[in-house]
């Protein structure tokens, strides 16, 4: 007789497994997880191998070249002697565990395969079997494995299921760092075409248009005349932004999340409007209309092809130098890349503020500047009028991104521009930020729709101390200097925090600004209510 | 299985030399071909590795930043974390390399019921700084048996090693700090459910092996006390080329050495290269310079990019439309005259005009 | 509430708490449960660490009486956690009666010490747990529908970007622009839970 199970039988789940070792724990694709496959377009857009209709679930057929397998071993080979580090992290891993439950990702899913260990152990154990002469010999006692097809999968799997934020490498006693693991093993995929769809569409859109989002010349203006028009009604000014204009001193980049969706376009109404009232010589431009650079997440080739566009924009423009936008990974690729790969930009000068002059001796090879240096800098030197009552209904927070903070370092700018521009700001727990920030979840190009839950899990160590502070202190802001933050921690908090708002630094720097022949203003960039205004009519 | 496995071997190579000396009386394949031969490849492995490792250049200034950046003058610099001048690379590598100071952030504050307290994730550095000194401490103590006169520094650290004057002959404590480390480590990996995932056999084995050497290490000096004047007759035979095999060693001894040489030829085909690899690790002998300096790229090779004029060619019409400058002076037909007027305003600087 | 039944309880809560939250680790695949056990720190194993003290006020609460409203957020905050974690819905709410067994095993054991629990009391102690497990049920219905809301309104986002870059908006009435919204509001959803990236009817130009 059929028995009806209690509930304690119910509840255990069906892939419950035995305990068995890794390598013998078949991948599993959970629903989810992972994004859609890249489709073909985007892939001939930028020449990229094999393009074709797939489907990225893990039992179909993923329409890969007869020769794959020669393919990945070449790729790895080519690799192993291109980069020092790849080679050394794949030698000398003593697997302390140390890195284990660094990742957001694992103490997100609790997936074993997730430890930064264990996701380098996928290749590495490839690696050993067939670059090694002890694994080719000893096989899997030495830690090697067989290159299958459920080995690429697996890869493929949880490769994008990395954000590449550099946080186990903070930790590790030899600084072995799973984004570049992560990088080259992306790099490896792509030369079958395995790459996702919502990477792959950003590059080709980046490439053909100037932009992620694709947005042509005409649209980039047209959403920066809605802007200025919010602006004006909050203002009473008027800002006049120009694009292409050559000759100006100065190029401003950003990410280009900031032209379109909140809340990015707070924090480029932000830009728009501090820039104004220095009465900055500065242009945007619609070629480069990109900080970012999803090409980092496929291939370094693909990076510096589309960071060609910065330099070379400049170089046509006749600017002097380049200021940078909030952008996370985008500051990645400008402290670490972009001078090796399209350097050096010997046709600009040192970068000089034209209102303090400081000259940024930390940009004197890139002439690129951050824009958190170039607002601190004037902050520092009393050039903005500031009111920061004007952000008293704000109770902030600040997230350091992951490529800002482990990949260059700049912790203490923003900090300082936010507590000038605000009376309330609470630090979330040490081990939650500066260079033990959590990662939010979706960078890398990670930030697809499809892919929720992981980037819910992935995002929950970061949601949760922003909890901490929200329950303790009231937090109701989550600021940031990156774009990707800016479109996935609103859906994190939505789901994990609600009550707690995301914005920019320079949107914050824009409601306290102060600005020359400015009515008063009785809203916030988000066109809310100041409340201290409304009790003041009161009185 | 690892665990069990590497177990085995090293007891089977303890059983290799016990019966390869004491019945088949083979003290000078054990004592001077199997040293020679381990040494030889120690130093001929990891020199190939090295140079492996040297050979594969570094693309790309991937320094992982730990603290606040070089940038204003008046915010202060992580000048160890996060360095941007040689000075500081050499800093953050000698506290790296002796403090392990990246494993020992591993902190793990607690904030329970609002109060903060410290975890136990120092366990794994304490445990790792006390068995690589004291390993590297009785490596020195060793080189007693290697050299006349006994270099006075090595007496020096035996006065400090065996300060507490316990027993003749005097206890020297690195020797069981050394075993009580390793053990750990190992128990570490036995309890420890993510440390046990993910380890191989080939974390288990030099754990056991090493254990095997410092026990008979200890079994040697405290309990069963071989020949010490034979011994250093041996060893000193050793290093001048000159080997001879002195009667009345005791048969540990001759296990001792050969799991010594077992390491030492081991070293170069494992994870123990990590020794040398920590020096030449990217992410941290780098400065994070590179907005000051540019890093250069031997195998930096041109791309295909797109450039402004194919992008200007895709939307002239639009962006003469929507007032955007453009580059080139040959209009479309249709815009000839039309939006030739248009054109022209654009192409001024709006703040020139102002 | 009856006052032997909850100091029994009280007595018992450190045994009760440490066999609850062992039996919700177990419904995790064996080798992530070791991994999420950890329940010292909020920080660094937020799992563990939240569903520890979740529970840990549920009992707290209902053996207090507190109102349900009250014990509502705890719940949320374990069930948010098992929403996204791939459990179907009964098994992402199954833990709650797992209590009511283990109360009444721990229960039994003591009966000796403590004489016979008032069958009533302990009756009415289980409707609470009942009722806890209806205020799961609406609670994962709502995450769930949040995950759902939260992937849909992504990519409404996208579909205005398709807009843009098709730059229409600007030059559509309003009638036009809310049907081509919709349009492709219905194209990208469709190829969201429809598809696996790719559906035939969106035509998608090659950008070159």
């Amino acid at each position: 007789m059929a028995k009806t199970p209690k509930p304690e039988e119910l509840s255990k789940i069906d892939y419950k497994l035995p305990e068995k070792g890794w390598m013998d724990t078949p991948v599993e694709f959970k629903e989810g997880m992972y994004c859609h496959g890249a489709r073909p377009q985007y892939l001939e857009t930028v020449d990229f191998p094999n393009p074709r209709q797939w489907s990225s679930k893990k039992d179909e057929d993923w329409k890969l070249p007869e020769n794959w397998k020669e393919i990945v071993l070449n790729g790895m080979k080519e690799r192993l002697e291109k980069y020092r580090s790849f080679r050394l992290f794949m030698d000398i891993c003593v697997r302390c565990g140390a890195c284990a439950d660094k990742c957001q990702f694992f103490l997100g899913t609790g997936d074993p395969k997730n430890m930064p260990v264990l996701r380098a152990e996928l290749i590495r154990s490839v690696y050993k079997r067939y670059f090694t002469a002890s694994g080719k010999m000893l096989g899997k006692l030495a830690g090697g494995r067989e290159l299958t097809l459920d080995v690429l999968k697996e890869w493929w799997y949880y490769f994008y299921q990395c954000s590449e934020c550099r946080r186990c490498s903070v930790f590790c006693p030899y600084g072995i760092d799973q984004a570049e693991i992560t990088m080259i093993g992306r790099e490896i995929l792509n030369l079958l075409g395995l790459n996702t769809d919502w990477i792959a569409g950003p590059v080709a859109n980046s490439y053909m248009r100037g932009n992620h989002l694709g947005l042509e010349p005409h649209t980039i203006k047209s959403n920066f005349d809605f802007m200025a028009e919010d602006i004006e009604e909050v203002t009473g000014i008027k800002v006049e932004p120009t694009f292409n204009r050559k000759g100006a001193e100065i190029l401003f980049v950003a990410p280009s999340g900031d032209f379109f969706g909140d809340p990015g376009t707070y924090t480029c109404m932000g830009y728009l409007m501090l820039f104004h009232e220095l009465g900055l010589d500065y242009t945007w431009s619609t070629y480069a209309s990109e900080g970012g650079n999803f090409g980092s997440f496929t291939s370094m080739e693909m990076g510096k092809r589309l960071n060609y566009k910065i330099y070379a924009e400049a170089k046509r423009l006749g600017v002097k130098w380049i200021l940078g936008g909030e952008c996370g990974h985008m500051w990645r690729v400008v402290n670490q890349y972009m001078d090796t790969w399209n350097g050096p930009a010997d046709f600009l000068e040192v970068p000089v503020s034209p209102i303090t002059g400081t000259r940024f001796e930390n940009a004197k090879s890139t002439k690129m500047v951050h824009i958190a240096e170039f607002t601190a800098d004037l902050i520092k030197h009393g050039k903005l009028k500031l009111d920061p009552s004007r952000n008293d209904h704000l109770k902030v927070t600040f997230h350091d991104s992951c490529n800002t903070a482990r990949g260059m370092g700049i912790l203490d700018e923003p900090r300082y521009i936010l507590k000038n521009v605000l009376n309330h700001f609470y630090e979330m727990p040490e081990e939650t930020i500066r260079e033990k920030t959590f990662c939010c979840g979706s960078g890398s190009g990670l930030n697809a729709a499809e892919n929720m839950e992981l980037r819910l899990r992935g995002g929950f160590p970061r949601a949760n101390a922003v909890k901490y502070v929200h329950q303790k202190y009231g937090v109701n802001m989550l600021t940031n200097i990156c774009a990707i933050d800016r479109a996935a921690l609103p859906t994190l908090m939505n789901y994990w925090v609600p009550g707690v708002d995301v914005a920019g630094v320079h949107e914050l720097v824009a409601n306290a600004l102060v600005m020359k022949g400015e009515k008063e203003r009785t809203q916030d960039l988000r066109l809310e209510p100041l409340p201290e205004k409304v009790g003041a009519e009161n009185v | 299985m690892g665990a069990l496995f590497s177990f085995v071997v090293v007891i089977l190579l303890i059983l290799v030399a016990y019966v390869g000396v004491a019945a088949a009386g083979l003290q000078s394949i054990f004592g001077i071909v199997i040293p020679y031969v381990a040494v030889l490849t120690f130093i001929v492995g990891v020199v190939y590795r090295v140079i492996k490792w040297g050979r594969s250049p570094v693309p790309f200034p991937i320094a992982t930043t730990g603290g606040q950046q070089k940038s204003l003058p008046w915010i202060k610099q992580a000048k160890l974390d996060n360095p941007s001048s040689t000075t500081g690379v050499i800093g953050r590598m000698v506290l790296e390399v002796l403090l392990f100071r990246s494993l020992f952030r591993n902190t793990k504050s607690e904030l329970r019921d609002g109060k903060l307290g410290y975890g136990s994730a120092k366990w794994l550095w304490v445990a790792a700084i006390a068995f690589h000194w004291s390993f590297w401490i009785v490596l020195l103590r060793h080189i007693r048996l290697f050299a006349t006169p006994v270099p006075s520094f090595v007496n020096v650290l035996e006065n400090l090693d065996g300060f507490l004057q316990i027993g003749v002959p005097r206890l020297f404590l690195t020797g069981v700090i050394l075993l009580l480390a390793v053990t750990y480590l190992l128990l570490r990996r036995f309890y420890v459910p993510q440390v046990r995932y993910i380890s191989l056999a080939s974390d288990y084995f030099p754990l056991f092996l090493i254990m095997a050497i410092a026990s008979t290490g200890i079994l040697m000096r405290y309990f069963f006390r071989v020949d010490i004047v034979g011994v250093k007759e041996l060893t000193m035979g050793l290093v001048s080329f000159n080997p001879v095999i002195p009667a009345g060693v005791g048969t540990i001894f001759y296990i001792h050495v050969f799991l010594v040489s077992t390491l030492f030829i081991y070293f170069p085909f494992s994870k123990l290269m990590h020794m040398g690899g920590v020096f030449l690790s990217p992410t941290r002998n780098l400065a994070n310079n590179s907005r000051m300096v540019r890093h250069a790229n031997p195998w930096n090779y041109p791309v295909k990019v797109h450039t402004y004029d194919e992008y200007e060619e895709e939307f002239r019409e639009k962006m003469i439309n929507a007032g955007i400058p453009i580059e080139s002076t040959v209009l479309p037909e249709e815009f000839e005259e039309e939006f030739k007027e248009k054109v022209e305003d654009a192409g001024t600087p709006v703040r020139e005009e102002e | 509430m009856e006052t032997k039944l909850k100091d029994t309880l009280r007595e018992k809560k450190p045994a009760i708490l440490k066999r609850w939250f062992d039996v919700i680790m177990e419904t995790y695949p064996t080798e992530a449960a070791g991994f999420l056990k950890g329940t010292k720190n909020r920080f660094t194993s937020p799992v563990g660490y939240t569903i520890y003290e979740g529970i840990d006020g549920l009992i707290d609460g209902l053996i207090r009486e507190v109102p349900f409203e009250e014990l509502s957020p705890l719940l949320d905050s374990i069930i948010k956690i098992r929403a996204v974690q791939k459990f179907s819905p009964s098994q992402a709410v199954a833990f709650i009666f797992h209590l009511k067994r283990i109360v009444n095993e721990e229960l039994q054991n003591m009966s000796d010490a403590h004489g016979v629990i008032d069958a009533a009391a302990l009756s009415e102690f289980g409707s609470k747990i009942d009722t806890l497990a209806l205020i799961s049920f609406d609670i994962y219905m709502e995450s769930r529908e949040k995950v759902y809301e939260l992937k849909a309104s992504e990519a409404r986002k996208r579909a205005f970007r398709l807009l843009q870059r098709e730059s229409q908006l600007y030059e559509m009435q309003e009638k036009e622009r809310s049907d081509f919204v919709i349009t492709n509001l219905l194209r990208e959803e469709n190829q969201l839970y429809g598809m696996q990236g790719q559906d035939p009817n969106i035509e998608t130009t090659n950008l070159k």
